[in-house]
């Protein structure tokens, strides 16, 4: 197939105040070519992203875009070139419409350009979602969607430029089987447009389907290109990490003991939650399974406080328990690791030692009068830094700077500084690569080893089988199923997940 | 993980300590260095800048708008706003002097009134924003206007005289310390407490939490009700302890004298570094805001420039500050 080479990227290297995100970097997309580009966190691929899509500007290097050294000054420039970006975190304005989102900047005018043409505005726009088989609606305020669609809308608007290069930065993290097959098709036909995809994804299976090549990046640092068809999971897994990951584990070790820590009887909360029963053991990991929108992580709200609960009981220990805030959680030694870590779980602003500490002061760090025992704090999160392996050069680092997989530890360890038993962890590795992930695992289990009792929500079956000792199964704000991780696979779960129909 | 590159071996060891500290401020504050080259433009420019005459009426002045601000820093950290500190002061000004006038209350009542009034005015402001759920501006521009009204209305819509209080008048005016106006000598004990509040305490540490992401520090089990209402109350007790002082400098408590106050305060804030997206902030900071306006006010007047044009001056300071400060973060990535 001869194709033009759309962009040559070479040499390139970033750095920023005390780390060399990307260093000697290469990368080149052919006309036709789905090129997928993975590493673990912190890999760089993200920031290069960003220098394609004129948000940083590379320190060294070159870019050729279509034969032609460029300097890709700014987004609009990258736009008028003809990259456009789908980014993993989506920056659409949920106020304003599908249409209204997706022609920002170009709204069709007339009038001499004074006014907004609204009905071409729409028309365009469903034209547009026509030729992509997204049944959106044009007219629909973004901020009503679910976040698939959210994610549908991103991918519109990328295509809408009618560049020759599209990136796409985790397209399919919020969509369903189906709605993946959807997103696969329209990544054919622009191949067979001629234009070139930049894939970036966590999830290497899907690069089987729909990549043909795959470039590997690692510390900031190119490692290979290969051709898709000539390699397997296991190799890019090993040039990513550089080791080996087994993939397609179970627990080894079922450290649960028989004394019930948290018993849930007919919870029920207003908006979703109906009936919702199951128990907790000591040392368990209690995996929830479950479609989007199933109810899982509206059963953690409701248990830490946030959803005020219309029916049931919460029992810890054996004593009722009433939770009407998150304050009466914690105060129970209920700790709840948001799915979006960046935005609940932490305060970006503030270090290390910081964020560690917060839920423990009044309990652990302050003396009689209100003053807090500075040095004590210090020296408590740095034992745990040391004991959870935190990479940060101290705890005094803004929490901002740290990765996904460093940050979701930091989460981690104020829990386990407040000394919360119960530890219910929303999507655990969301947003972590597989070497980070693997670290996370190998925590959980030391977890439970120790006595803490975790419910973990995933929506990654493997995870969810790798790591439960039992697994609750919910659909619609039901418990469909409670099943020992001996009984289950991928198909029973799912068979589970899609249950019920009131 | 990216590379990590090796900077200085201590470069995470925060040193403490007053030097450090100022040392500190000078690199990360355009505000400090700014204050330090507007005094020595100023001693060069004008005649008389530097005498200690001159000095006393700088650190007097600020005196007042000093303590409200070094007050509203707390609330700005949270990332709320008071703009009733202005009449708010008034209103506590008025409750006090009456307490002593016509109550004929000892001076001693008078003070807790004016510290306690100023304290409950900040507790209801605290509870209209988190169990009303008003936006901070908006609970406070209410409690503005109200304040302005009251102030009117216990009054009767004059000054109320207190100079025949024995001792108030020396409250600010006095001199413990021979040539050391007492009402710089308070603002300054007042700004060490709230700076060891802010930064060594448990309320000084949620203060931060709640800036920095108020939903995540709930999450953390942190009340955030209980804890905001007692904060917005801590900025209303400086706002009493400011109207104690301007009624001793002025002997006598004038309720229509307080709105613009609240500006001035929230400007010197500002300017010292704090951010009004809140999370970050320091006394010390607020404390050379105030001084850098006060300077310029004052610097300005020797140099015979209009009164007029000392708005401008201060409102183009503002500018600059507050763009210095926003280019500085970028540039080091916060």
């Amino acid at each position: 197939m001869a194709s033009e080479q759309l962009l040559v990227v070479e040499g390139v290297s970033k750095g920023f105040p005390g780390v060399q995100a990307l260093e000697n970097v290469h990368i080149d997309l052919r006309a036709g070519e789905v090129h997928a580009l993975v590493g673990e966190n912190g890999a760089g691929k993200s920031t290069l992203m960003k220098i394609l899509s004129g948000i940083y500007t590379k320190d060294s290097g070159t870019i050729t875009y279509k034969g032609k050294p460029v300097d890709v000054s700014g987004p609009l420039e990258a736009q008028q070139l003809g990259i456009s970006i789908i980014h993993q975190e989506m920056n659409l304005m949920p106020d304003l419409t599908v249409a209204e989102n997706i022609f920002i900047g170009r709204e069709p005018k007339h009038l001499a350009n004074i006014f907004l043409d609204k009905n071409a505005l729409v028309t365009q726009t469903q034209k547009l979602l026509d030729d992509l088989n997204l049944p959106l609606d044009p007219k629909e305020k973004v901020g009503n969607l679910t976040v698939a669609k959210q994610q549908m809308v991103e991918i519109a608007k990328a295509i809408s430029y009618n560049g020759s290069v599209i990136i796409m930065d985790e397209p399919t993290s919020s969509l369903t089987p189906t709605e993946t097959a959807a997103l696969f098709k329209i990544i054919e036909d622009l191949k067979k447009a001629g234009k070139g995809v930049i894939y970036i994804s966590h999830r290497l299976e899907e690069l089987n389907e729909i990549s043909d090549r795959i470039t590997v990046f690692r510390d900031g640092q190119f490692v290979d290109t290969v051709t898709t068809a000539d390699t397997t999971i296991a190799k890019i897994i090993a040039m990513m990490i550089g080791r080996d990951v087994k993939q397609d584990l179970r627990p080894e070790v079922d450290s649960s003991k028989s004394d019930i820590v948290l018993k849930v009887e007919g919870l029920s909360t207003r908006k979703l939650l109906k009936d919702v029963s199951f128990d907790l053991k000591r040392g368990e990991i209690l995996g929830f399974a479950g479609l989007m929108g199933a109810g899982r992580t509206e059963v953690a709200l409701a248990l830490i406080g946030k959803d005020p609960i219309t029916a049931g009981s919460i029992t810890i220990s054996g004593k009722d328990v009433k939770i009407h805030s998150p304050a009466d959680a914690v105060r129970n030694g209920i700790g709840y690791l948001s799915e979006d870590r960046k935005r609940f779980g932490l305060l970006l602003i503030q270090d290390v030692n910081f964020n560690i500490a917060l839920p423990s002061l009044k309990k652990l760090f302050t003396n009689g009068f209100g003053f807090i025992k500075t040095s004590l704090t210090r020296s408590t999160s740095e034992d745990s830094v040391q004991q959870l392996s935190i990479r940060t050069p101290s705890v005094k680092q803004t929490t901002k700077n740290l990765s996904g997989g460093n940050q979701q530890k930091v989460v981690i360890a104020k829990w386990l500084t407040r000394e919360c038993d119960i530890l219910i962890f929303d999507e655990p590795t969301r947003g972590i690569d597989v070497g980070a992930k693997d670290e996370v695992y190998k925590l959980l289990h030391a977890l439970a080893a120790q006595g803490k009792s975790i419910i973990m929500i995933s929506s990654e079956l493997p995870e969810v089988l790798r790591l439960s000792n039992r697994i609750v199964v919910m659909c619609e704000g039901r418990v469909t199923g409670i099943v020992k991780n001996s009984d289950a696979d991928q198909n029973v779960l799912m068979q589970y997940a899609t249950k019920h129909r009131n | 993980m990216a590379k990590v590159t090796k900077s200085g071996s201590d470069d995470h060891v925060v040193k403490t300590g007053i030097v450090a500290t100022l040392r500190r401020q000078a690199e990360q504050s355009l505000a400090f260095a700014s204050l330090i080259a507007i005094i020595i433009f100023f001693t060069i420019a004008g005649t008389g800048f530097m005498s200690w005459d001159n000095i006393d009426g700088i650190l007097l002045s600020t005196a007042v708008t000093g303590m409200l601000a070094i007050g509203t820093t707390f609330v700005i950290i949270t990332g709320g706003i008071d703009l009733s500190i202005g009449t708010g002061m008034s209103l506590a000004a008025v409750l006090t002097a009456e307490s002593l006038t016509r109550l004929h209350m000892p001076l001693v009542v008078g003070l807790i009134v004016g510290v306690a009034s100023g304290a409950v005015i900040g507790a209801i402001n605290g509870i209209m924003i988190t169990m009303l759920k008003l936006p901070p501006f908006i609970a406070t521009l209410a409690m503005m206007l109200a304040a302005k009204g009251l102030a009117l209305v216990l009054s009767g819509v004059a000054p109320v005289y207190l100079d025949t209080v024995k001792g108030w008048g020396s409250i600010a005016t006095g001199m413990w310390i021979p040539n050391f106006p007492n009402a710089v000598l308070i603002l300054f004990v007042f700004a060490v407490i709230a700076s060891i509040i802010l930064n060594r305490t448990i309320v000084g540490r949620y203060t931060f939490a709640i800036g920095s992401n108020e939903e995540a520090t709930k999450l953390s089990g942190v009340s955030v009700t209980k804890w905001l209402i007692i904060i917005y109350t801590i900025g209303g007790a400086f706002t009493g302890i400011a109207g104690i002082l301007l009624t001793s400098r002025l002997s006598s408590a004038q309720p229509a004298l307080g709105q613009g106050y609240e500006l001035e305060a929230i400007a010197a804030v500002i300017i010292g570094g704090t951010s009004l997206l809140g999370g970050k902030g320091s006394i010390l900071g607020t404390m050379i805001g105030a001084l850098i306006m006060a300077t310029l006010v004052n610097g300005l007047r020797i140099m015979e420039i209009h009164q007029e044009w000392q708005s401008v001056v201060v409102g183009a300071v503002i500018v600059v500050a507050v763009y210095a400060d926003t280019l500085r973060r970028r540039r080091s990535g916060v």
